[in-house]
């Protein structure tokens, strides 16, 4: 199979005998070995259980079995999910000591039920309290697009893995933003689904309130296989909604027509560069959404968010502060340490606001099916980029390309980014729908894609 | 922020240190007290918004 095969291509093939998975996943192989000691994107490649899992995929179909949606389809996963025999190390030197998991976690076991084969473990942000991809451990992951540039984080290593045709599909989370900004940076399409859609379970966590999982791919046809295969309650993880499976890919082909569609104005215009303006715009005038819409108090629904991570990030971490803030990242300690310092009182604030903040937010829902709002502000950075000028005013650039991710996923909206292949960068938008309604968001982000408005862009060799 | 802003920032970090039982390197402090500022900037912009007593927390949050 080609490098730049989609998912659904790769399975169609498997199942019609037309490849094996075991030439497939050879061939992934052969593409990471190759490429990433430039990209950095795995931290560990599954080799042997990967070709495993392609033979007895093989053998399956020999003997005339049920092949999965996803039968042969490589994929990987950023390092914080549970995979058996390895260590989870969230990106982090501390967690080098673990013991390795025993079993893999749920989503790795749903979708390799569904005939995926896992090819390995991907690089992220220490602890995932990161919008660059950069780990002082491992270090960068590097933006297929351009090497000299960040992917985005802390789910680099998907980003990089998937934009870089090392494989079609990867797994990552989002907190504050860490599946919607690679998507962005790397020009692929990143689903982060409504908060307690999809299980967390074994799954190392950064902030409990705020935490996400969600896939990465080049089309909205694999997202959609690949979420509908993960959904469903899972009774080890608290959060997760008791739910019956509600599959995106019946009606992903339905196009745009008859949704209500509003740009989010005010805040998310504020500070973006003139790519994520013309991004907005391109989907805006694809879709025919002419109405601006007015997210009530975006900048403080940030700034709540900002100090749930802090606070929840603190606790969390608490314990690893006060034993081994030597083997932290420095820059991640320093933060993590300043939110354990933030008065409890504050912390509940924030928390009460967010319950206002998702009211408010809901009403909107009762008038528009989705917003458009940009993923980033600005296209890839260079990789040890400090500063970002937004407005014309310098700010630090680590938390603010985070700045329209937050105010989303602070209240557990689905997103689909869906990338817009700008020269020489490709940018992401969002495009937010209500909860539990990732398939009218996945829908859209479809029609985009049928009009080559947003594709995931090929790199330059 | 002010010199005595400052100081009273400093003295907080100092006392949380011993309140959290959680030892500090004097070379962190300069980061911290940076990263405090803006912590506190942003929890100031959610504590001015007023809200009714009876809003209910969402530290258990669904969708």
């Amino acid at each position: 199979m080609q490098t730049w095969a989609t998912a659904a291509e790769i399975a169609s093939a498997v199942a019609n005998g037309r490849a094996s998975a075991l030439e497939v996943i050879e061939a992934a192989l052969a593409r990471i070995e190759q490429k990433n000691p430039v990209l950095n994107a795995f931290t560990t490649v599954t080799k042997e259980r990967a070709l495993a899992r392609a033979r007895a995929i093989d053998a399956a179909r020999v003997k005339g079995e049920a092949l999965g949606p996803l039968a042969g389809v490589p994929f990987a996963v950023k390092n914080l999910f549970d995979v058996a025999g390895l260590q989870t190390l969230a990106g982090s030197k501390i967690n080098r000591d673990r013991s390795a998991a025993t079993s893999d976690s749920p989503l790795i076991a749903r979708l390799e039920a569904a005939g995926a084969v896992l090819a390995g473990a991907l690089n992220m942000g220490e602890f995932a309290y990161d919008f660059t991809g950069e780990n002082v451990h491992d270090g960068p992951s590097r933006n297929p697009h351009d090497t000299n540039r960040m992917t985005g984080g802390s789910s680099g290593g998907s980003g990089g893995a998937v934009a870089g045709g090392l494989v079609p599909l990867s797994l990552g989370s989002d907190t504050n933003g860490s599946i919607r900004v690679p998507s962005s940076l790397c020009g692929l399409f990143g689903l982060k689904p409504t908060y307690g859609r999809l299980s967390r379970a074994r799954a190392f966590p950064f902030v409990a309130s705020l935490d996400h999982v969600g896939p990465i791919g080049r089309s909205v046809h694999d997202l959609a296989v690949a979420y509908d295969a993960m959904q469903g309650p899972d009774p080890e993880d608290p959060v997760c909604a008791d739910r019956p499976v509600e599959p995106s890919l019946p009606g992903l082909e339905d196009g745009s027509k008859g949704l209500r569609i509003a740009v989010a104005g005010g805040y998310f215009k504020r500070g973006a560069s003139a790519e994520a303006i013309t991004a907005v715009d391109t989907v805006a005038k694809a879709l025919g959404a002419r109405e601006e819409i007015e997210v009530p108090e975006a900048a403080r629904a940030r700034a709540a968010a900002y100090i749930i991570t802090a606070t929840e990030g603190a606790s969390l971490h608490l314990d690893r502060l006060r034993a081994r803030a030597q083997d932290f990242d420095p820059a991640i300690r320093d933060r993590l340490i300043a939110g354990a310092m933030v008065p409890a009182a504050l912390a509940v604030k924030a928390q009460k606001f967010r319950r206002w903040y998702r009211e408010q937010v809901l009403r909107l829902f009762e008038k528009v099916d989705a917003i458009l709002a940009p993923a980033t502000p600005c296209t890839a950075p260079l990789i040890g980029q400090q500063t970002l000028v937004l407005d014309g005013v310098e700010m630090p650039l680590r938390p603010n390309l985070g700045l329209y991710t937050q105010p989303i996923s602070l209240i557990g909206l689905p997103v689909v980014a869906v990338p817009v292949p700008l020269t020489p960068l490709p940018i992401g938008v969002q495009i937010v729908a209500a909860p539990w309604r990732e398939d009218v968001a996945l829908r859209i982000a479809r029609a985009l894609e049928k009009q080559a408005v947003a594709l995931a862009p090929r790199p330059m060799e | 922020m002010s010199e005595e802003q400052d100081k009273a920032l400093s003295n907080f970090i100092k006392a949380a240190e011993v309140a959290l039982d959680l030892p500090l390197d004097a070379a962190w402090i300069p980061a911290i007290t940076a990263n405090l500022q803006v912590t506190f900037r942003h929890a100031a912009a959610v504590a001015e918004f007023e809200l009714p007593d009876e809003t209910e927390p969402a530290p258990v949050f669904e969708a």
